[in-house]
């Protein structure tokens, strides 16, 4: 069974069948199905089903590829709360920027990682920005 | 100054932690060359030429004398004893040892410094303007909202892997000296109609391959919202910019493509989700950026009789004059004014100083200046708060420095980038072709008769030394593994900025000081009572230049 990391703690993955955009859309069901999004394709289908939709996974062909930070703020900003998994090529070093854009799985190619990519969670405690794990800016909470 | 609280020190300290287990993982070989590369330069580090190469953030050109003497140290401790003052108001260190980075970070963050986003696709450092609360024709200092942006875009987590990096400047005078029109992001701050202070937006500006005049998205965004519509651009940017070819990855490409119209409709749309927001700057929070930028204890000063007790000493001593003249410019308060130290002396590389010059300049920063110091994009430094009776023995003291060459603005006073003596995307060498052009023309009263001119250097496309917006403009180019440069002419930086247009055919490196003299020469004979090189060329055209210098080399 393959492992990832979800809330923060390495566990067993058992996600349901994952599904392209494309292989979605055509499901009379979709809304309670997963889906992978890449980037470059539209977030717009998926808003509609906002409510219902169980596990939402953002591909990251390299890690240079920074669309999916944008994918996962604007999720959880019009309101998904189901898994948000980052899955592909991103670096244990993005892990506190994945959190922060609202991503709560990392599915890592290689599972070795996972120890040193947990504790990477942990590698800011303070940040400026609003984000989605800190809805208010730094400026609204300084003492 | 803007003064770090235990919040700013722990992001800081952090980073540095973060940074240091990157580095000891890339040299244990966990961390492939390919994948430390965006983490190091995210850290502003590059892999030069012949060494690494460390880029130190400067906050929009801001440096506490304590600051300087750390930087000075460093530079002795760390690397051969001189740093370089960067295009866009940094600093950079030529020779530091990649395995020691992380401890001179860790240095660097003891004085309230970082080195974070100074390179990398990423938002750099916000530039302003060098006179920044000090210029007499300044609407509103615009340093506070240039630390609300430097807060908000620092580990930004949605925008730390863009298409290519991003770059903000910020103004607040009616002289643009920020270069706004250059840059991804360019804001004014101006009043409406009402009084209240609110910001102009320039999109799509930038240098580089294809230089572009930046184009305005929004005549008047209120103040509060300003991270909110930054983030609304930067959205659209990240998520549609190109990144499939890196030459054409640049926010200006996408405005272009797009049309401004449709971007802005495309931002427009963005925002509505995060206008009002949490981002939307509290008055509060407005408040406590301007408490560090209040303005010091100034001495009164009778405007005329300090105007009259300088003119004396200038009578007395033409050298100090012509300095005075040359070098520092009015102050907005009565008895004081803002002194340019230059960091272009002939036989020195632009914009390089040693530890022992920063110590100095540190040490008058503390007696003369307030204890702080500036970077200029124009890489000199500048004492904003002199007070007039105080420039004598200021300019002995930056003599013996050689600091007081009376240049600011002229020719002599080129801008120049590192080139293909240190950086390893240079196409050729900037330096030397710099230090050729300073020594022809040696003779001061002749650059003085030319008038202000700007002499724009860079060694690649990249476009560091800003040679688009030059009056003349140099580039370094290879041909077939030979350095060649082109010249263009008309840039200019400014409200009425242009790109410059190229002359020609380029040329051999030791011909450049007799292009750059025909091209003086021709605007000397067409020049009209007091014009200078820009406002001739504006009347006259390419024409004329171009028949000189070909005709010539023909």
């Amino acid at each position: 069974m393959p492992r990832l990391i979800k809330n923060g703690a390495i566990v067993e993955d058992h996600s349901p069948e994952v599904l392209d955009l494309e292989q979605w859309l055509q499901m009379e069901d979709r809304a309670t199905r997963a889906v992978v999004l890449e980037p470059g394709e539209t977030l717009a289908p998926l808003l509609e089903h906002i409510a219902e939709l169980p596990l939402v996974l953002v591909n990251f062909p390299t890690f240079m590829d920074g669309r999916g930070f944008s994918y996962g703020r604007e999720l959880r900003e019009r309101g998904y709360k189901g898994e948000l998994r980052a899955v592909g090529h991103f670096m244990r070093d993005q892990l506190t920027y994945l959190a922060r854009c609202g991503f709560d799985a990392f599915q890592f190619e290689d599972e070795a990682e996972l120890d040193d990519a947990v504790a990477s969670l942990a590698d800011f405690s303070e940040y400026y920005q609003a984000s989605i794990d800190q809805p208010k800016p730094l400026f609204r909470r300084r003492a | 100054m803007y003064l770090y609280d235990e919040y700013d020190q722990k992001i800081v300290d952090e980073r540095v932690a973060q940074y240091r287990g990157q580095t000891e993982r890339f040299l244990d070989g966990t961390l492939s060359e390919e994948q430390f590369l965006p983490l190091r330069l995210q850290n502003g580090l590059y892999v030069q030429r012949l060494a690494p190469m460390l880029r130190v953030a400067v906050p929009y050109g801001l440096l506490s004398s304590q600051q300087l003497r750390k930087v000075a140290q460093l530079s002795r401790d760390f690397d051969k004893g001189y740093v370089h003052i960067s295009t866009r108001q940094n600093i950079q260190f030529n020779w530091p040892e990649l395995a020691q980075v992380p401890d001179i970070l860790a240095e660097l963050a003891s004085v309230q410094m970082h080195a974070i986003q100074t390179s990398g696709n990423c938002i750099r450092n916000t530039t302003t303007d060098q006179y920044a609360g000090v210029a007499t024709d300044e609407l509103e200092d615009p340093r506070p909202w240039c630390e609300i942006i430097r807060q908000w875009s620092t580990l930004h987590p949605e925008f730390a892997f863009l298409p290519r990096k991003f770059k903000i400047a910020v103004c607040g005078s009616e002289e643009d000296r920020a270069a706004i029109h250059s840059h991804d992001i360019g804001i004014e701050l101006v009043h409406n109609e009402a009084g209240h202070t609110g910001f102009r937006v320039l999109v799509g500006g930038g240098l580089g391959r294809t230089p572009v005049i930046g184009v305005e998205i929004c005549d008047f965004l209120e103040a509060t919202q300003l991270l909110t519509y930054l983030e609304a651009i930067l959205r659209v940017y990240n998520q549609h910019g190109r990144r499939d070819n890196k030459y054409k990855a640049r926010i200006k490409i996408l405005v272009r493509a797009m049309g401004i119209d449709a971007f802005r409709d495309a931002v427009e749309q963005e925002w509505v989700s995060l206008k009002d927001g949490p981002s939307t700057l509290t008055e509060a929070e407005i408040q406590r950026a301007k408490s560090f930028f209040i303005e010091p204890q100034y001495i009164p000063f009778d405007a005329s009789s300090a105007a009259t007790a300088l003119q004396d000493q200038c009578d007395a001593d033409p050298i100090f004059g012509n300095w005075v003249k040359r070098n520092t410019v009015a102050h907005r308060v009565a008895g004081y004014r803002i002194v340019n130290i230059s960091l272009k002396a002939t036989g020195y590389a632009p914009g390089d100083v040693t530890d022992k010059q920063l110590e100095l300049i540190a040490e008058l920063a503390d007696e003369y200046s307030m204890g702080e110091v500036r970077t200029t994009h124009q890489q000199n430094m500048v004492l904003a708060d002199v007070e007039q009776s105080h420039l004598y023995q200021l300019w002995q003291a930056l003599q013996k420095a050689s600091l007081a060459t009376a240049n600011i603005g002229y020719l002599t006073d080129m801008i120049c980038c590192p080139g293909g003596d240190y950086c390893s995307l240079a196409n050729a060498k900037s330096i030397p072709v710099a230090e050729a052009i300073q020594s022809r023309f040696d003779d001061m009263d002749y650059v003085y008769d030319l008038g202000p001119l700007e002499l724009n250097i860079s060694g690649c496309m990249n476009a560091c030394g800003h040679h688009h917006i030059g009056h003349i403009g140099i580039l370094g180019v290879d041909k077939k593994g030979q350095e060649f440069y082109q010249v263009s002419l008309g840039g200019h930086q400014g409200k009425d900025a242009s790109i410059g247009k190229i002359l020609g055919p380029s040329f051999k490196q030791e011909d450049m000081p007799a292009i750059v003299d025909t091209l003086l020469t021709t605007f000397v004979e067409l020049r009209q009572e007091e014009e200078n090189f820009l406002d001739t060329y504006r009347r006259v055209g390419i024409d004329p230049f171009k028949e000189r210098v070909y005709a010539k080399a023909d």
